[in-house]
């Protein structure tokens, strides 16, 4: 398969991401929901790194991802320091931290990192209501500054939606040709079976710690965009309840597709656009769609459609 | 500086025996099918509110207890019957996903009947508090703790004793083996979930008098007494009361004397360092799996 077959549809993906910045520049939908979504799909591509392609599971994603955002905010108010560096530190710092973490925690299999990961999230949440001397507490905080790209401010809802279209882009990009290099297939292989794996001379924890740092720091970097793009954070953003989201989306979309977590991303934060109720069934509709999709589809949505259409 | 450490020690192990219950219903799961259910923590939620509903519509405590009991357990039934039973042979990864499914589902349905508000109750028996060394025991904690013995007690004999019981052991060993000795499999899964369920809503009618109860309780509580159960060994029914009162006392003793605001954390810190150098829990033997 030549390289630009394997890529077509990313290059449909990005040609469909700025027209519709191009031409309905002033649609909600566009300049405000699709901004969310930009941020919901890295963060879901990111996880199915790890989900999907690794067979290892997370329930404490949204912790990387608020990590990310209040280090980026805190790090250039307190240093005084351009906030872009303030991003990259952000990333830097929670990448150690996923490295220092996921060596005794991938070592845990099934239950057992399900467990570590929700625990780890649910300590990240406390802290941050904690120590408010920081964060502002449960009250958030306030006053971000503005980023800018050169003497460029990004200042609206448009020039945003640009920003994090191209950084999605530039996730999804990487994540499809890391699942098709030499790491990636390494990586399919662990999904598949450690044992085998190993057998086959993949250094299994090796590939685990790698997913899951790679994984971390596309999070924290979302997180910082997410900081700048909000000026305001709290939080209740990257509560438990969002890592379960997040997992919501890789799960609907197909586990161990790239295309599926960005779909996956898509419907599940227009969703809540269309269906007034919805915040009230939130809760209802996201554990119905985990329990239906794993009995009945679990390769979920996106992948037994794209199948369908493919073997006909 | 003892009166103190009294205190936290029996408000450590009050906590302790709660989560010893919710950590005893995961073992039992996990005895007969392999599934951690993620949603453990919901039955401790369903059960603490449903008994304050029926007390608020003028049912007696006893009969209150009964019924949230019996709500809960067949929440538990279904839960095996429409969510666990169709998905087998489902990977490990699957069936987190299932219960963690359906923990937020029950979630959302708690959030639908009760809203967000918070539900107490009255002690069982009066809210005069005891003296013990200089340390104060209120009658629920008696109950509580005492509950909790007759219950293990209760239990390890059923599992020990009784033909029921001893079917489901007998199904966590091996489950074809046990087929072939004519035991129902099937029926003993489903058992066992109602029996862990029961066990939930037991856990979440005794603590109510104590806590305030609402739609999201059921996270802390379950993460808590999967902790227990993973604390001390998972799959050892045992294990997990031990786990669940060291946890307990642990977390007492650190919002004591270290910070209230973090006591949740603390927890977490201990369960996640337990996890990284002794994963087999503290009365697990380690074992190594077949390919």
């Amino acid at each position: 398969m030549s390289s630009i077959k394997k890529l077509s549809g990313f290059y449909i993906l990005s040609l469909l991401g700025i027209l519709l910045g191009v031409f309905f520049a002033d649609n909600y939908f566009v300049s405000v929901v699709g901004v969310i979504v930009g941020f919901h799909i890295i963060l879901a591509v990111s996880l199915n790194l790890l989900m999907g392609y690794s067979g290892q599971i997370s329930l404490g994603h949204a912790a990387f991802f608020g990590l990310g955002a209040y280090i980026s905010a805190i790090v250039p108010d307190k240093f005084n320091i351009n906030p872009w560096i303030g991003i990259l530190t952000a990333m830097i710092i929670v990448g150690l931290l996923a490295y220092i973490i996921s060596k005794p925690i991938l070592k845990l299999k099934g239950h057992y990192l399900a467990m570590a990961t929700l625990g780890f999230g649910v300590i990240v949440y406390i802290f941050l209501v904690q120590t408010v001397s920081l964060t502002g507490g449960p009250d958030g905080m306030g006053d971000i500054a503005t980023l800018y790209i050169g003497s460029y401010a990004i200042d609206s809802d448009v020039k945003w939606y640009f920003v994090v279209l191209f950084f999605a882009l530039l996730v999804v990009w990487l994540s499809l040709n890391l699942i098709n290099s030499r790491a990636g297939r390494a990586m399919r292989a662990v999904a598949g079976s450690e044992y085998a794996a190993e057998m086959m001379g993949v250094d299994t924890s090796q590939t685990k710690t790698k997913v899951f740092v790679i994984s971390a720091v596309f999070c924290a970097g979302a997180g910082g965009l997410f900081a700048f793009q909000q000026g305001f954070l709290s939080p209740d953003s990257f509560s438990f309840f969002f890592s379960i989201e997040l997992v919501t989306m890789v799960v609907l979309g197909g586990m161990a597709s790239t295309y599926g977590a960005i779909f996956g991303a898509i419907i599940l934060t227009l969703l809540p656009e269309f269906l007034v109720v919805f915040e009230d069934y939130e809760m209802l509709i996201f554990g119905g769609i985990l329990i239906f999709m794993m009995i009945f589809m679990p390769k979920g949505l996106f992948v037994t459609l794209a199948d369908k259409i493919n073997s006909k | 500086m003892t009166e103190q450490l009294l205190q936290f020690l029996i408000t450590g192990i009050t906590v302790g025996s709660i989560y010893a219950l919710v950590g005893l219903g995961f073992a039992i799961i996990y005895n007969s099918s392999d599934v951690i259910n993620f949603s453990q923590g919901e039955f401790v939620m369903i059960g603490a509110i449903s008994v304050v509903s029926f007390i608020s519509l003028g049912v007696p405590l006893i009969f209150a207890i009964i019924l949230s009991i019996i709500i809960t357990t067949a929440i538990g039934f279904s839960l095996y019957q429409f969510a666990i039973k169709p998905a087998r042979g489902a990977t490990v990864v699957a069936s987190i996903i299932i219960t963690i499914g359906v923990s937020i589902f029950l979630r959302g349905i708690a959030l639908l009947i009760w809203g967000k508000d918070f539900y107490a109750m009255e002690p069982f028996s009066g809210a005069e508090p005891l003296r013990f060394y200089g340390a104060t025991i209120l009658p629920q904690n008696i109950w509580i703790i005492a509950t909790t013995i007759l219950l293990v007690i209760g239990v390890l004999l059923f599992f020990k004793k009784t033909i029921y019981g001893k079917a489901m052991v007998a199904c966590s060993c091996d489950k074809k083996a046990a087929l072939l000795m004519g035991i129902n499999v099937k029926k003993m899964l489903l058992l066992s979930y109602g029996l862990s369920a029961s066990l939930g809503a037991l856990a979440g009618v005794l603590i109510v008098p104590i806590t305030f109860a609402s739609y999201d309780a059921g996270i802390m509580l379950g993460l808590k007494g999967f902790s227990s159960a993973i604390l001390g060994g998972i799959g050892n029914p045992l294990g997990a009361v031990l786990g669940g009162l060291v946890l307990g006392i642990l977390e007492s003793l650190g919002a004591g004397f270290i910070s209230s605001g973090y006591k949740d954390a603390i927890a977490f810190i201990i369960i996640l360092l337990v996890l990284f150098v002794r994963p087999q829990g503290l009365l697990g033997q380690s074992h190594t799996q077949r390919v």
